[in-house]
């Protein structure tokens, strides 16, 4: 009987122990931030986005089962010159009054591979941009951070999971000026996210 | 009137290349802020932030060149001052 209890003891504490933790990637430090670069001829035209929330579904034990949404304030994408940003933001480029998020939903992970705390992978799922989504294939590094959120966020104890992806895409994919400005603006888009979330611990 | 409008386009044309040259000689587009980074020691995220700092770039010295040709042009509107003959 003795031997039961243990069993169903350590069986729990293993369950308890191997469940994905949810990751929330409002960052109170300010950090996580996606950066864009759009080539042009006098100077490529680079960026940086800091309104960054979401929350992903994070397993140490189990990185393959990896789910979460990501989104990003239309709003908060910033670039050093006023009146590129204030094109950017308009009614001709992103819209972000009608359009205020960007997001990016994983819904799985292919050609997992894990290195001690590490993993990178290819994160399957929908990129919406200027109110079109498409599916996409991105490649991600996952870095799990065990027990390091107190080192981050003091009288916080809990894990931190960073998520690094770099990918291109295409403008004229999601309406942004079709077939204008070609000479002008590339057509490709190069977006690096490098973003930490936290799960407290309970 | 024509002198004072010569002057002030090269006025103008010499302050905006001073200005341009002292703040960096900065070949691309007018920025009104500029980017600082900052490495987040725990999770090794380089952190954006933007700070004001202006600095002109060609469009700036453009439209400076622009405006002295302009206040150049102008003056071809006024004629020589003639030196006045007061003799009779």
């Amino acid at each position: 009987m003795k031997l039961n209890h243990l069993l169903l003891l350590t069986s729990l504490s293993i369950s308890a122990y191997a469940a994905p933790q949810s990751f929330d990637f409002k960052d109170p430090k300010g950090v996580n931030n996606a950066i864009f670069k759009l080539d042009a001829p006098l100077e490529s035209i680079n960026g940086s986005a800091s309104g960054i929330t979401g929350t992903v579904s994070f397993d140490p034990e189990n990185p393959a089962a990896t789910t979460g949404k990501i989104v990003v304030a239309s709003e908060s994408l910033t670039v050093p010159n006023p009146m590129q940003k204030e094109h950017l933001h308009g009614a001709n480029w992103l819209e972000v009054a009608k359009y205020p998020e960007i997001t990016f939903e994983a819904k799985s992970l292919a050609n997992v591979k894990t290195d001690g705390n590490a993993t990178t992978a290819d994160a399957t799922g929908t990129f919406t941009l200027h109110g079109v989504s498409k599916d996409l294939t991105v490649p991600i590094k996952l870095t799990y951070l065990k027990d390091k959120l107190s080192a981050r966020v003091p009288n916080l104890k809990g894990d931190l999971l960073v998520v690094r992806a770099n990918f291109t895409i295409n403008r004229e994919d999601f309406n942004i000026q079709k077939g204008q400005y070609e000479d002008k603006v590339s057509p490709t888009i190069d977006l690096s996210l490098a973003i930490a979330g936290a799960a407290i611990a309970q | 009137m024509k002198r004072a409008l010569i002057r002030l386009a090269v006025l103008v044309v010499l302050a905006s290349v001073v200005t341009w040259m002292a703040t960096g000689t900065n070949r691309g587009w007018t920025k009104t802020s500029q980017t600082i980074k900052t490495l987040d020691p725990v999770t090794g995220i380089e952190g954006i932030t933007y700070q004001p700092k202006f600095s002109p770039g060609v469009d700036f010295l453009g439209a400076a060149f622009a405006a002295g040709g302009l206040l150049a042009g102008a003056s071809l509107l006024f004629r020589n001052n003639k030196p006045t003959n007061d003799k009779h």
